[in-house]
C-alpha cells in the first residue's frame, strides 16, 4: 500500500485552532489502540461478527486519516467478515499497523 | 437548538460537537456513547435535535428511532452510504451526513432542521387556532364542545358518552372516530371502552384510574403508555 496517513481533514476541520486539532489526536491515539486490541480478541476468538463491527469503527479514523485505499480495504473486509471470510486480515492488520506507527509520531 | 450526540465512538462525538460549536444556533446539551443511555436523558429532557449514529453494536440508531413514540429531529450520521434510502422512511430524519464530515456538508444538514421547525411551528399554530373546538350531532343540531373540557369518552354500543366539565353528551358514534380527533397531547385510550383525558387524572390504583367521580379500568396493554406520560417524582 503506497498512499500514507495524513491530517488534512483534521487541519481543515479544526481551520487553525490547534487546541481541537491536539483534541482530536488525542483522542484517536487513546481509542485507536483500544479498538486495535477489540478487533483482535474477536479475530483470536474467531467472533468475525463483532469483529466487522470493529472494522466498521475502525473505518472511520481510516478515513479521518485520508486512507482511501485503505477504507475500500476495510470496507471489503467489513463484508467478508459478515461471512466469516478473513482472507483481508494480513492486509488489513498492516494497514493498522500504518496508522498505530503514524499515531504515535504525533 | 438544543441537541444531543449520540455515537458509540469518542472520536465522532468530538468531532460532531466541534462542528456544533461552530454553529451558534446549536447547543450540546449532552453526548451518548450509546443509545440505551440517550433514551433515559430523552424521557425527562426535551431536546430539538438529535446527531445519531447508525451502526452502534447492540441497539441500532434505527432501533432507537423506533422506541420514541414523539421523535426529536434527527441527523443520522454514519460511514455508510448503504443505509439512506431505510433513513428517509421516518419523518423524523432530517438528513444523512456520510462521515468523516465536512463543516459545509453539516451547517447544510442544520439549516434543513430549522426548515422543519419553522413548518412545523407554522403548523402548530394553525391546529391551534381552529382545533379547540369538536362538533356533535345531537338531534339533528351541531353542538360544540370544548376539547379540553372533556375528560372522559366512554363507549355506549353504537353510541359514545362524551363526559365534560359541565354536560355530558351522547353521540352516535364510535370510540374510534373520536379518538382521530382528539389530540394525543391530552388523551390516551387506557381501556377498548375509554378514552381519558390524562390531564385530569386524579390518581391511579392497580389497573384503574380515578377521573373526576369517575373509577375507569386500564389495560394490561394500555398502562406502559399511561405511565410514560406521568410526570414522577
Amino acid at each position: 500500500m503506497k498512499e500514507t496517513p495524513n491530517l488534512n481533514y483534521v487541519n481543515e476541520l479544526a481551520a487553525g485552532d490547534s487546541s481541537i486539532k491536539t483534541k482530536l489526536i488525542s483522542i484517536m491515539k487513546k481509542e485507536f489502540p483500544e479498538e486495535r486490541a477489540e478487533f483482535m480478541l474477536y479475530m483470536q476468538s474467531a467472533n468475525y461478527t463483532k469483529a466487522s463491527e470493529q472494522v466498521h469503527k475502525l473505518k472511520h479514523k481510516i478515513n479521518i486519516l485520508g486512507l482511501q485505499e485503505g477504507y475500500v480495504l476495510a470496507k471489503s473486509f467489513e463484508n467478508d467478515l459478515k461471512k466469516n471470510i478473513i482472507s483481508l486480515n494480513k492486509g488489513f492488520s498492516k494497514l493498522l499497523d500504518t496508522i498505530e506507527n503514524y499515531l504515535n509520531t504525533l | 437548538m438544543n441537541c444531543i450526540i449520540i455515537d458509540d465512538e469518542a472520536t465522532a462525538r468530538a468531532i460532531i460537537n466541534h462542528l456544533c460549536n461552530q454553529t451558534p444556533q446549536l447547543n450540546v446539551v449532552s453526548e451518548f456513547p450509546n443509545a440505551i443511555e440517550a433514551i433515559k436523558f430523552l424521557n425527562q429532557n426535551e431536546i430539538d435535535l438529535v446527531f445519531l449514529d447508525i451502526h452502534m453494536p447492540d441497539f441500532t440508531g434505527f432501533d432507537f428511532i423506533q422506541t420514541l413514540k414523539n421523535p426529536p429531529k434527527i441527523i443520522l450520521t454514519t460511514s455508510d452510504t448503504n443505509f439512506a434510502i431505510q433513513a428517509f422512511e421516518y419523518d423524523c430524519i432530517v438528513d444523512y451526513l456520510v462521515k468523516p464530515i465536512q463543516l459545509t456538508r453539516f451547517q447544510k444538514a442544520i439549516e434543513k432542521a430549522e426548515q422543519m421547525t419553522i413548518v412545523e411551528e407554522k403548523t402548530s399554530v394553525q391546529k391551534q387556532d381552529g382545533n379547540n373546538d369538536l362538533f356533535v350531532n345531537i338531534d339533528r343540531r351541531l353542538v360544540k364542545i370544548n376539547i379540553p373540557d372533556i375528560y372522559l369518552v366512554e363507549a355506549k354500543g353504537d353510541y359514545i358518552n362524551i363526559k365534560t366539565e359541565l354536560k355530558n353528551y351522547i353521540v352516535h358514534s364510535t370510540l374510534k372516530k373520536i379518538e382521530e380527533k382528539l389530540p394525543d397531547t391530552l388523551f390516551l385510550k387506557v381501556h377498548r371502552s375509554y378514552i381519558i383525558n390524562t390531564k385530569k387524572i386524579i390518581d391511579i390504583e392497580d389497573n384503574s384510574v380515578l377521573i373526576k367521580q369517575d373509577i375507569i379500568p386500564v389495560s394490561r396493554a394500555n398502562r406502559p403508555e399511561l405511565m410514560r406520560r406521568l410526570n414522577f417524582l
